[in-house]
């Protein structure tokens, strides 16, 4: 099976990921789920909406998986993200490591997560029941 | 020269797409975008920061631009 899988898709299926990342060589798994919740600031989410330039979206991806698996030794990655509109309880990003020891799954993880907040073109709008916001658009 | 807009730079302009051929003085490098952009929509000025991709590839203000380039402004990023 494939080393690395970077994705973004219309409907992400969390199920799967464990196949994904199990490796003989590998004595720990670290799976990160992003999900949609129900209050922002004590204001009702009715949903999330995800936009990509996809293209570069993907590119960020892979250039963030290569830093990781330069800093720490993996055996496995799966980064995939989620576009269009999604409801509270949904998942939207699965960032998944394996690795020889939980250290390095651990910390890989956590990297993956935040970079891609960081640098990957996704962007996300809040519909409340009376206005909608894209997130971190204003300061 | 076709400039690409996402989230609430779309929201901004109204349209997903500008064709900067169009328009009086075509933008040498990414700077005069940047100039150009919130010249002709102010609101730009309100955001945090946005940044402007060349080929799908974060650039720098310095950057000269090509008539067969993609560019792409990229608002802040929200993902995850």
């Amino acid at each position: 099976m494939q080393k690395t899988i970077i994705e973004i898709v219309d409907n992400l299926n969390v199920d799967g990921v464990y196949k994904e990342l199990t490796d003989p060589k590998s004595g720990g798994i670290c799976v990160f789920v992003g999900t949609v919740r129900d209050f922002t600031n004590n204001e009702e989410v009715v949903s999330l909406e995800f936009e990509t330039y996809k293209a570069m979206a993907l590119k960020e991806m892979q250039k963030i998986v290569d830093q990781a698996m330069v800093k720490w030794n993996l055996n496995k990655v799966v980064m995939r993200h989620a576009v269009g509109v999604k409801e509270v309880e949904e998942p939207v990003v699965i960032i998944g490591v394996s690795s020889g020891h939980r250290d390095a799954c651990f910390a890989a993880c956590r990297f993956m997560i935040d970079t891609l907040k960081e640098t990957v073109p996704i962007w996300k709008k809040e519909v409340f029941k009376n206005k909608t916001v894209w997130v971190s658009a204003h300061p | 020269m076709e400039l690409l807009l996402f989230g609430i730079a779309k929201d901004i302009v109204g349209k997903s797409n500008i064709d900067l051929s169009q328009t009086s003085a075509l933008p040498n490098s990414v700077a005069d975008i940047k100039v150009y952009l919130t010249k002709e929509y102010p609101d730009f000025l309100k955001l945090s920061s946005f940044a402007v991709a060349v080929n799908s590839e974060y650039a720098t203000d310095d950057i000269i631009l090509k008539d067969d380039d993609e560019i792409a402004i990229i608002p802040p990023v929200s993902g995850g």
